[in-house]
């Protein structure tokens, strides 16, 4: 064995029995495991749509609760264009469920989004989704309780992956939340603090006129619509304005919340 | 357990640990040490691969061609790797999360390429194991060192639950942000070195050469 363990045929025979070896490996635990790995991936994202509206408290909540509380939500999807809901005959023309639709897929994705010129991309995203997943809670009389909506801009590293909560009358802030950002810990990552995160609520988005009005104010955040921006982090504040701004915008959920929430 | 398996278990730890005397995997060791429990799973992760890693390539390591014996040794460790970093996301998401890539870079971490080089296309397959749980360790005790250091200096926590509060949640610690910086894993790692190499002078390394006796100063001006 060892005189011909160098011959040409014996290391082409190593390198393919090896390589179909491992590959049965990987692919076996990729497909056993990933109905595992969605399942987390959901529960990531419906806590995070909880912990902006402000129901989910890390201390005293598990991933147990989650599945209760996040069904009081009604998903469905926008299409930002028209600011209407998809329609069922709509959703099954595209191939789209609101339980399943991921905005992160689509926006690689030819068909679900568009490429945003430099002039229009205030948020530095490049491509944005043609329809989006708004999450919402209604009262007993129909109206708008909560709406959850996705939200996303480019921070200091990398685009920052949020969700942020309003209430019914569209211009109230009620919560903020990141699920995936790459920003510096300690300094422009501290947009995850619940602290900083706890000076959100119940600021005003819209101005009188009607205009994005939010801002974080370096020192500030006494106003109506300020926040007090990050210390050490001014390019991550102004990377969470700037999405706020594109995304309540005419861009954004704009024509969304004038034909469906305000009117 | 024999003599030998012993030595070769626990002398990584102390004695010849990957970090200190070698300075290798000092890579990951600054990046996801920040807090205890990311960098105890990433241990878990590493001493799984090293391990493993060093079995198989030790049980092939007869029948491994030479012109393509890196690309072996790489493909196991890398098909090692995409299995735990998959277990990590179906098991423990939130913490395969925080360590993101670093998973992933565990491919290319020195410690796992260097054991397989150095001791499995040597020795035995279980001898190569345990130099794999023992190397695998050393790493651990310094990342866990590491991370419970700069927890509790960088956020007043270890594991999550709160030693000293914090000003920003109201009790009377200022947090050290610099412990949460990268740099800071270099200075620990710099007094572990410091504290080992006191403790054992066989590790200091010896002058590269040796410094002339002053010459006499003669006729000068």
């Amino acid at each position: 064995m060892s005189s011909n363990v160098n011959s040409v045929s014996y290391t082409i025979r190593v390198a393919l029995v090896l390589c179909a070896m491992c590959s049965v490996l990987i692919s076996g635990a990729a497909v056993l495991l990933k109905p595992m790995q969605t399942a987390n991936q959901i529960l990531d994202r419906n806590r995070n749509i909880l912990i902006a509206a402000g129901l989910y408290d890390p201390a005293v909540n598990t991933n147990a609760d989650v599945q209760s509380m996040f069904e009081r939500f009604n998903a469905r999807i926008v299409d930002l264009d028209t600011g209407a809901y998809l329609t069922d005959e709509q959703m099954s023309e595209l191939g789209i469920d609101p339980l399943t639709y991921s905005e992160s897929a689509a926006r690689n994705d030819p068909v679900f989004s568009t490429a945003l010129s430099a002039e229009d991309d205030t948020a530095n995203i490049r491509r944005r989704v043609r329809y989006a997943t708004v999450y919402s809670i209604e009262n007993p009389d129909g109206n708008y309780e909560t709406l959850v909506l996705p939200v996303s801009g480019f921070g200091l590293w990398g685009i920052m992956y949020g969700y942020l909560a309003i209430e019914g009358d569209g211009n109230t802030i009620r919560g903020i939340g990141f699920y995936d950002h790459k920003e510096t810990p300690g300094l422009g990552g501290e947009i995850s603090n619940p602290m900083w995160q706890a000076q959100w609520p119940g600021k005003q988005i819209f101005d009188t006129a009607g205009d994005v009005a939010f801002q974080l104010v370096k020192g500030g955040g006494q106003g109506e619509s300020e926040v007090d921006a990050l210390s050490g982090a001014t390019l991550t504040s102004r990377g969470v304005e700037n999405m706020i701004a594109f995304w309540l915008g005419q861009r954004g959920f704009g024509s969304f919340l004038t034909n469906e929430v305000k009117g | 357990m024999s003599e030998m398996s012993k030595t070769i278990l626990i002398k990584p730890i102390f004695k010849e640990n990957p970090i200190a005397l070698q300075v290798l995997g000092v890579c990951s060791a600054l990046a996801v040490t920040t807090s205890v429990q990311v960098a105890l799973v990433m241990a878990i992760a590493l001493t799984t691969v090293t391990a493993f890693s060093n079995m198989f390539i030790s049980m092939l390591r007869n029948h491994m061609p030479s012109s393509i014996r890196m690309i072996i040794q790489m493909t196991i460790i890398a098909s090692l790797v995409i299995l735990v970093d998959q277990l990590l996301k179906a098991f423990a998401y939130e913490v395969s999360k925080q360590l993101s890539v670093f998973v992933g870079l565990i491919i290319t971490n020195c410690i796992v390429m260097g054991r397989a080089e150095a001791f499995a296309m040597k020795n035995p397959p279980g001898l190569s194991f345990l130099d794999g749980l023992g190397n695998g360790a050393g790493y651990s005790f310094i990342l866990v060192t590491l991370g419970a250091v700069r927890e509790l200096i960088g956020s007043g926590s270890i594991l999550g639950v709160t030693l000293l509060p914090t000003v920003a949640n109201g009790g009377w610690y200022q947090p050290n942000g610099l412990m949460l910086l990268a740099p800071s894993a270099f200075f620990l790692i710099g007094f572990i070195i410091w504290i080992i190499r006191n403790r054992d002078n066989s590790q200091v390394e010896r002058n590269e050469f040796t410094m002339a006796s002053h010459t006499v100063e003669k006729g000068a001006h």
